[in-house]
């Protein structure tokens, strides 16, 4: 009836073992007699391949064993009876040492039977203290030493020495040992002695190492496809399946019919082959089977391993439905808690509601409208199981039916639960939970604020929305997940998400420069969000500082320091009292992503939701303020006065003159050394460090010219984007550059380009970029700068797949590693791995990076 | 006051009860230093890591994620007079990678007064380096009509390393194989063969040999650097070579550290390598200029050192060690793992994350861990 049920069955525990003969024939259904698959009808043979006792892939079949149709039968397992035994490719090794370690007569393990106690005992309690790898390693020492005892103590048999021709024959004194012979001898090794060899007689017989059996997997583990032309084309397993019920046919004939041996033998090997390379298509002396267009086949092996393979791919990676991904633009105007949505993509993804008594005419209006009409409703769930569309067709009769306890699968409207992700998902703020605002266009709208933990720009980026379906899942994603939830990140116990950009250089204008007319400022607060007035002064003209306390909570109190204004200037200090910004400026160090103490405060003092509203409200008052009285990164900013270039080339005329002489002391060779270091690396470091210092007083003679009030250097000032070094770049001079961290040294013979003359040290020949970016670079400029360009490239391309690969060794080790209700740390298997986390118990994102702010609650206190 | 303090000592950390101290006001009541205590447990309380918390997850996404932000460039000079030291990624990879040999190890060797003083230190660092005879050298020439190979050495060298040319010779000897007479004269030593058959041949091979043969020093040690910290001196090497090390009287042997976890492991044990771990990130971390709360890295490194021994984040290493059969799969070589666990028989209980994603059932972590329990009737 149900169509969401509760687990009533759950997992305990997954036992493995290798499977024996007896249990393969018990478990199949069907035994496989002929290579054939299907007749003329296209029907599935009895006793083929594709018999419908295996599990049915045709839609319309039911399957023989247990009835149901497709997708309903799970598929069931099939055998085939080897004419004659073969060697599982997968326990080479271990027959191997098994045949090694006990007697070729009597099968018992070549130790004495004192010492066979012994050793048990002392592997029980290996695997009790250190664990099964441990076991391992003392099991494989064990067989070690057996190799070289030549004589049995059992029955004083001699042994011969047996190797192993790879893949998959044993020889033994230059004679073949055929897989019978291996297997009888397999057989004679008592339960007991296997102990040693660290089996468990429970779970394996050696025997069962020799195929005598072969378990032919369900049809629904290897369906076929059916291709346009009406043709069949069968999974590589079927191939591989097909080619060995042929060959064990053929073995079979021959064999009744008193073939030669050597016939027999022949096709025993290619039995032997075939059964290999359906376990391993990769064995590394087997040449793997193909497909007639020369690809290898996929067989079982391929299938589990690998990123591609069973495991990482299905079974620890799962697919969902109710997603949709496009491309991602800003939009300030969101709250940051929340995720635009396109409206085609509202119509298409729904949120399932239980009809009651007290929702049908609210559910029923959804269905009236249909699929085509936003609002509306896709299908409905009847309480039987069934899924029916609406359409113009349906929907009267649907109506009439309607009963409470039926599900209806509306559209996405404003307010529903979303999860929105980007990849590559490198944290759990990669992750989070958005409300849905439904909107005209086809992109997926954030605020920009968010971007940071998403690590999103809009050059192009896509990202996905997934709607969960269960109130369980939308509980936990608005409790556990929604942004306000995230604010703190758990690395480093700052706030994640603040102002960027133009809400920084906004706010810092507005804070530090503005006074306007109270008109105005209502104006930009109405465009806010604000109704309310009240706080606002009553005069003429109000100063940016009174507009910015609008937002701000009324009892809100605040101490810190703008970075931007120097230490002389009273604006230098953020003093906020009661709610009124009484001086300091607003700027990255107070608002900003990962520092904004400011946020952190109203965070702790407010609370998340607020935080995030009130955080909204600045961001939008910074971008208010940019969009009303303009602001322009130009061209022009970067240009330099007359005066300041005459300065500017005159420190990197004295930056020359310096290099020049240290490149004289060195070739006089009464260079000081550095420590540590030879003559050479000293006049590199030392040009290197005297060029950058250059560099840097060009930076500031800029910084000390430029125009102070130019927007792009309210960007540098605020915080908000650029850095003076980054101005200098562009007005005056590049600066030096640097690959692997020394100056540029590679090139031709004793120089790096052709245009300098050979073993010249002087700046220009080794990378130092005179030109800024304004002017242009020169020729030869240009080409180092690219050499420097080509040289990030390639780092961050190589970085990349090394660090995902530390991401997921870390992950994958520390995945079930958590706190207990005792507070201490400890791994799946209930080690304990700290007794408190971090020593102290505290969590990151709880604290202030970890710390208590004991001063603070002092202060408190004795305020009192 | 005191007996205050006394109360809160197993509730609150003894760090926290020591800046509580600090910062209280000289005049302060009994009843507010009480409240001032209270409200600092309660908050210390209330940032409790929860029961279920994936700490484990949560470090590794911390330290997973700025990865990408490192650099590649193996070698960084820090600041201009210091060592070149593998830094960035690669470092971090080699740190948690738990490997034996390491790119550039490093020691740093404090001293016991008066060395820590400053007396001798110049030859002290340079009596460490690993010298060969090839620093020793000046000149080889082969004298080929009489058979005669000369060494002229540098003086000043042998002054630094306090050796002289007959003391280098007998070192000689004792490196090479028999078949050559050594002679020493002031600054120059003559070798000549006392083999009949081909003793040119053999002299030229010596040429090359003879460079080679370790004279003096502790062996790894290829560059020292004697540094001011505080106001001590300190020896910082390129190499590193603790066990020889210790066999100097100079060296105080509880501060000597290296960046070598193997070797920490082996001399100083499990407990200096889980501190060399954390300490060895925060350097670099600190050099990328990345921000990560110390805690992800204890946790790491306490993972790393739980069984007692070092153990790397790999395959060989903590993932080898889980119990589950599934979970060690569906890391690396899963064909592997089955077939190991099958001939064992074993069992996997699912008690960890990742098979309970395989089966689709509740995680047992977060808020899949709690389970409810009811009388039934």
């Amino acid at each position: 009836m149900e169509e969401i049920r509760p687990t009533y069955k759950k997992i305990h525990s997954i036992t493995f073992g290798v499977m024996s003969p007896k249990f393969i024939k018990e478990m199949a259904s069907a035994k496989i007699v002929t290579p054939e698959l299907y007749d003329k009808e296209g029907y599935p043979v009895v006793g083929g391949l594709m018999d419908v006792r295996l599990g049915v892939i045709d839609p319309g079949l039911k399957c023989k064993t247990c009835g149901h149709k497709l997708k309903e039968c799970p598929g069931h397992f099939g055998h085939i009876e080897l004419a004659r035994p073969v060697i599982h490719i997968k326990f080479v090794k271990e027959i191997l040492d098994l045949l090694r370690s006990t007697c070729r007569s009597c099968g018992r393990i070549l130790v004495p039977s004192d010492k066979i106690k012994k050793h048990v005992g002392e592997l029980e309690k290996i695997g009790a203290e250190l664990g099964l790898a441990e076991r391992r390693k003392r099991v494989a020492e064990i067989m070690v030493s057996l190799k070289t005892i030549t004589k049995c103590p059992h029955c004083k048999e001699s042994q011969l020495k047996i190797i192993i021709e790879k893949p998959t024959t044993y020889i033994e004194d230059d004679k073949r040992l055929s897989p019978i012979e291996i297997r009888t001898r397999l057989e004679r090794i008592p339960d007991d002695d296997l102990e040693v060899f660290g089996m468990n007689p429970k779970a394996v017989r050696p025997e069962w190492m020799v195929l005598t059996v072969l378990g032919i997997p369900p049809v629904t583990m290897r369906p076929s496809i059916t291709l346009e032309s009406g043709e069949r084309s069968e999974d590589d397993l079927t191939h591989k399946l097909g080619d060995i019920v042929r060959i064990n046919q053929r073995l079979f004939e021959n064999i009744n019919a008193g073939a030669p041996e050597i016939i027999i033998e022949d096709l025993w090997d290619l039995l032997q082959y075939h059964v290999t390379t359906f376990f391993d298509n990769e064995v590394a002396q087997l040449p793997p089977a193909r497909h007639r267009s020369g690809e290898p086949l996929k067989t079982i092996t391929a299938r589990i391993k690998s990123k591609e393979g069973r495991i990482r791919h299905n079974l620890a990676g799962k697919r969902t439905n109710f997603s949709a991904r496009t491309v991602i633009s800003p939009d300030p105007k969101l709250n940051i808690n929340e995720v635009g949505v396109p409206q085609v993509i509202a119509m298409k993804l729904t949120v399932p509601e239980r009809l009651t008594e007290w929702n049908m005419k609210y559910l029923k209006e959804f269905i009236q409208r249909g699929a085509e009409t936003y609002p509306g409703a896709n299908y409905i769930l009847r309480p039987d199981g069934k899924r029916k569309k609406i359409t113009d067709e349906t929907k009267e009769q649907l109506l009439e039916e309607l009963q409470p306890g039926f599900i209806v699968e509306r559209h996405l409207m404003n307010g529903d639960i979303a999860l929105f992700n980007r990849q590559p998902s490198l944290h759990r703020m990669s992750m989070m939970c958005h409300r849905v605002r439904v909107l005209p266009g086809l992109t997926f709208r954030l605020n920009p604020a968010v971007c940071a933990p998403y690590n999103a720009d809009f050059d192009g980026d896509e990202m996905n929305l997934h709607i969960p379906q269960t109130e369980e899942a939308r509980a936990e994603a608005e409790i556990l997940m929604e942004v306000q939830t995230q604010l703190i990140s758990p690395r480093y116990g700052l706030s994640i998400i603040g102002c960027n950009q133009d809400a920084i250089s906004g706010n810092y204008l507005l804070t530090r420069f503005m006074d306007i007319p109270r008109e105005q400022a209502i104006d930009l607060l109405a465009s806010v969000g604000i109704t309310e007035f009240k706080k606002l002064p009553h005069k003429k003209i109000v100063s940016g500082k009174e507009v910015f306390s609008v937002i701000i909570p009324d009892n809100f109190d605040f101490d810190g320091v703008s970075r931007s204004v120097p230490s002389d200037n009273p604006d230098h200090t953020v003093k906020i009292r009661n709610g009124q910004l009484l001086s300091g400026v607003m700027d990255k160090s107070n608002l900003g992503e990962g520092s904004g103490l400011l946020l952190r405060n109203i965070h702790k003092q407010y609370g998340r939701d607020e935080m995030v509203e009130i955080l909204g409200r600045i961001y939008r008052l910074g971008i208010e303020v940019l969009l009303k009285y303009g602001f322009t990164a130009k061209f022009a900013d970067a240009d330099l006065s007359e005066a300041s270039t005459v300065q500017i080339n005159k420190v990197i005329e004295e930056a020359y003159v310096d290099v020049n002489n240290m490149i004289k002391e060195y070739k006089e060779g009464n260079l000081e050394l550095l420590p540590g270091r030879s003559m050479k690396e000293t006049l590199e470091l030392r040009i290197l460090e005297r060029l950058n210092k250059a560099r840097n007083e060009a930076g500031k003679i800029i910084a000390d010219n430029a125009d102070q009030r130019s927007d792009t250097m309210t960007m540098v000032r605020s915080g908000a984007r650029g850095n003076l070094i980054n101005l200098a770049q562009m007005g005056a001079c590049v600066g030096q550059q640097a690959l692997r961290g020394e100056r540029i040294n590679k090139g031709f013979n004793r120089r790096t380009i052709s245009a300098f003359k050979k073993d010249d040290l002087g700046p220009e020949a080794h990378g130092f970029i005179k030109s800024g970016f304004n002017k242009g670079l020169r020729p030869h400029e240009m080409f180092f700068m690219a050499m420097t360009g080509r040289d990030s490239l390639m780092d961050t391309a190589l970085r990349t797949p090394k660090s995902g690969y530390l991401y997921r060794r870390l992950a994958n080790a520390l995945q079930d590693i958590k706190v207990e209700y005792d507070y201490t740390v400890r791994d799946a298997a209930g080690k304990i791995v700290q007794f408190a986390y971090g020593e102290d118990s505290m969590d990151v994102s709880k604290s202030e990076g970890g710390k208590i702010n004991v001063k603070q609650i002092i202060n408190s206190v004795m305020e009192k | 006051m005191s007996d205050i303090f006394k109360g809160y000592k197993d509730l609150i950390p003894e760090s926290i009860l020591e800046e509580v101290k600090i910062n209280l006001p000289d005049k302060c009541s009994d009843a507010k230093v009480k409240k001032i205590l209270e409200k600092v447990y309660q908050e210390y309380r209330q940032s409790f890591a929860e029961p279920g918390e994936s700490v484990g997850l949560v470090g590794a996404e911390s330290i997973g994620e700025p990865g990408t932000q490192m650099t590649l460039n193996t070698f960084h000079f820090a600041g201009v007079s210091e060592l070149n030291v593998t830094t960035g990624l690669p470092r971090i990879i080699e740190i948690f990678d738990g490997r034996k040999t390491i790119g550039t190890g490093m020691m740093e060797v404090y001293l016991k007064k008066p060395y820590s003083e400053g007396k001798d230190i110049k030859k002290l660092a340079e009596s460490i380096k690993e010298s060969k005879m090839e620093d020793f050298i000046q000149e080889i020439s082969i004298n080929i009509t009489n058979l005669q190979m000369t060494i002229s050495l540098n003086k000043s060298k042998l002054e630094i390393a306090n050796l002289k040319e007959d003391k280098i010779a007998k070192i000689l000897e004792k490196g090479i194989k028999k078949g050559f007479k050594f002679k020493t004269k002031d600054g120059i030593i003559e070798i000549t063969p006392t083999s009949k058959d081909e003793p040119l041949n053999e002299i030229y091979k010596l040429k090359e040999k003879i460079k080679d043969v370790y004279i003096s020093g502790i062996k790894g040690i290829t560059q020292v650097l004697p540094v001011k910290r505080g106001n001590e001196y300190v020896i910082v090497t390129a190499g590193s070579n603790i066990k020889d090390m210790l066999k100097h009287d100079f060296v105080d042997p509880e501060r000597i550290i290296s960046n070598d976890l193997y070797e920490m492991e082996k001399i100083f044990g499990v407990e200096a390598v889980r501190q060399v771990i954390i300490n060895e990130v925060l350097k670099v971390l600190d050099t990328q200029g990345i921000n990560i709360d110390i805690r992800h890295i204890m946790l790491v490194a306490d993972t790393m050192t739980m069984s007692g021994t070092l153990m790397g984040i790999n395959r060989y290493g903590i993932v080898k060690e889980k119990p589950s059969v599934l979970a060690r799969a569906s890391f690396e070589t899963p064909v592997k793992h089955i077939i190991n666990a099958a001939l064992t028989g074993e069992v996997d209980y699912l008690n960890s994350v990742i098979e309970n994603v395989m089966i689709n059932q509740l995680v047992p972590v977060g808020t899949g861990l709690p389970g409810l329990v009811t009388k039934t009737k």
